[in-house]
């Protein structure tokens, strides 16, 4: 039987007169990672907490792992991890405690040891939960979360707020619950954590999917142009192509269709190389995600 | 692992991180001693008149502060501690767990059930070695301990039933001793309710728990014929117990309110 992880037709979320989610679609198969990309205030968390079961929904149908969330009760709750967006965690146990206390309270569990591995906290075991930094609380978030041996596991934001050190290392993480077979649910609104970790992307805005697809070619990112820029050479001519633009600092850019981009780089670099020069600061730059998600979601209007 | 099992494995990290918390355990334990000696230092040579026989103020406090100590411990703290739980998200993740509600709540009430019983002790030992106050044996010992564990359960499920009321955490230190201490007032906790009281006093008083819990802890630690024990006052304290319980199953927030 190939059953979803998670099956979601037409969910909707009315909190009194305000519409957060809007008819939603969303399926997630068995071992994959999908991450509900929006900016804040989009309907990520509603969604994701009607999926956890903490949310009653308006309209729709929604199954986790077959159960319908809302009322799922312990048999499903045994086997779901749930990492909120804001940490609660009891500061007088140590971190060891803590995993073995959660870990109790399900039929499977993984050794507690294995786990403070795995989130990296080996040298914080018998340290207090309120001696933690930021980071480490969030790790054991994570371990919390993994401490009964979910098949599911829900991740809301999960480094926000990280420095770029902190969110490589919760990257690498992820990177590793995934080769353990996980199926992953991320919400999160920064588009390089979605490119690094997903295998599909949503995009969701005003309380809508409004893309749908794996992040290298959601909402036709892989038949957008690729930009190409330049410098020349102090007294060389200007490149002699069409479409070349000159910009107010001097460079120049070109823009290549999807599978033109080699041969583009290649006329232009022989061209240089005929003039007896070359393409100084060359810059080839893909269509990146946040391209996409920006237009997508409306938040780059006005930027350009 | 059945609930009950679960509910007793919760009992232990809920006493593990009481002790470790030294603001929650000092409160509890310090705080009832201290006032215990204050007011006998300075109202404890005098006698109190009541129900028509007199009564060493000094002996009186000794049980006065044992129910000051087990109201404290199962009324106020753990609608305290319980606000800030829910306010840090604590709950919220506990609800995301297979762990039934009822468990984690339960383990907090059995948990001030034990602790009050040690609050019960300690006061009693110390007004035995300092204030001459006769520890219950027998029946009154079986009575003791029967007040004991149906007040302090019932206060328990009463501070359970006041957290709905508390907007946030920070407000709760607040609520709880807004609802909680003019009734320790009235009730003869810190004063004794003598013959001479006016009358209002002792009927508003006796239309709530805590004189009930006053009346009976006297009835039965003492033994004494002016404080006749009566089960009619425990009875009463449970049915308060039972409606806090009911409330707090009808309104308990696991999340944040906001």
């Amino acid at each position: 039987m190939d059953e979803a992880a998670i099956e979601v037709r037409g969910l909707r979320k009315s909190y009194g007169d305000v519409e957060a989610v809007r008819g939603i679609d969303l399926t997630v198969s068995v071992g994959e990672v999908f991450a509900l990309l929006g900016p804040n205030g989009a309907g990520k968390t509603t969604t994701v907490e009607i999926l956890e079961g903490y949310r009653e929904r308006t309209a729709g149908d929604v199954a986790v792992l077959g159960h319908d969330p809302a009322h799922g009760g312990p048999s499903l709750r045994e086997r779901i991890g749930i990492v909120l967006q804001s940490t609660g965690i009891d500061p007088f146990l140590t971190v060891r405690e803590t995993i073995d206390m959660y870990a109790g309270y399900y039929p499977k569990r993984r050794p507690t040891d294995e786990v403070i591995n795995v989130v990296g906290l080996r040298e914080k075991r018998d340290t207090r939960v309120n001696k933690l930094s930021g980071g480490q609380q969030r790790r054991l978030d994570v371990a919390i979360a993994l401490a009964g041996d979910p098949e599911l596991l829900f991740l809301d934001e999960p480094t926000t707020g990280f420095d770029p050190g902190a969110r490589r290392n919760a990257w690498d993480m992820v990177r590793n619950l995934v080769s353990t077979g996980k199926t992953i649910f991320l919400t999160t609104h920064y588009m390089d954590e979605a490119q690094s970790l997903a295998d599909r992307v949503a995009v969701i805005a005003g309380g809508s999917i409004v893309a749908e697809g794996p992040p290298e070619s959601l909402a036709g990112r892989d038949r957008m142009k690729t930009k190409i820029r330049f410098r020349t050479a102090p007294g060389m001519p200007s490149p002699d192509r069409q479409g070349t633009m000159r910009l107010p600092d001097g460079s120049y850019e070109l823009r290549a269709d999807a599978g033109e981009t080699t041969k583009l780089v290649h006329d232009l670099t022989g061209w240089a190389l005929e003039q007896g020069s070359g393409l100084e600061l060359l810059e080839v730059t893909p269509p990146s995600l946040e391209d996409v998600y920006l237009e997508l979601t409306d938040s780059g209007a006005g930027s350009e | 692992m059945s609930e009950l099992a679960l509910t007793l494995r919760q009992v232990r990290y809920t006493n593990k991180a009481f002790w470790r918390n030294p603001a929650a355990a000092f409160f509890t334990f310090a705080f009832p001693l201290m006032f215990l000696v204050i007011f006998t230092t300075l109202f404890g040579s005098g006698t109190v008149t009541i129900n028509g026989r007199e009564l060493n103020q000094s002996t009186y406090y000794v049980a006065g502060m044992a129910v000051f100590a087990m109201i404290t411990a199962c009324y106020t703290n753990l609608a305290i501690g319980v606000s800030f739980q829910r306010d840090a998200g604590i709950l919220k993740r506990t609800r995301g767990t297979p762990l039934p509600g009822r468990s984690y709540l339960g383990a907090r009430v059995i948990h001030v059930v034990l602790m009050a019983m040690i609050l019960v002790t300690i006061c009693a030992l110390f007004g035995w070695a300092f204030y001459e106050a006769v520890l219950p044996t027998g029946v009154d010992l079986f009575r003791t301990v029967a007040v004991v564990v149906v007040g302090s359960a019932s206060f328990a499920a009463l501070g359970l039933a006041s957290t709905p009321a508390i907007p946030n955490a920070d407000a709760a230190p607040a609520v709880v001793n807004a609802t909680i201490l003019p009734l320790l007032f009235i009730s003869g906790i810190f004063f004794p309710i003598s013959d001479t009281a006016p009358q209002w006093i002792d009927t508003v008083s006796k239309f709530f728990p805590v004189r009930h819990l006053v009346d009976a802890f006297l009835g039965a630690f003492y033994g004494l014929p002016n404080f006749a024990f009566s089960w009619t006052d425990v009875l009463i304290i449970a049915a308060w117990g039972v409606v806090g319980l009911a409330l707090a199953i009808r309104f308990f927030s696991w999340e944040p309110r906001r």
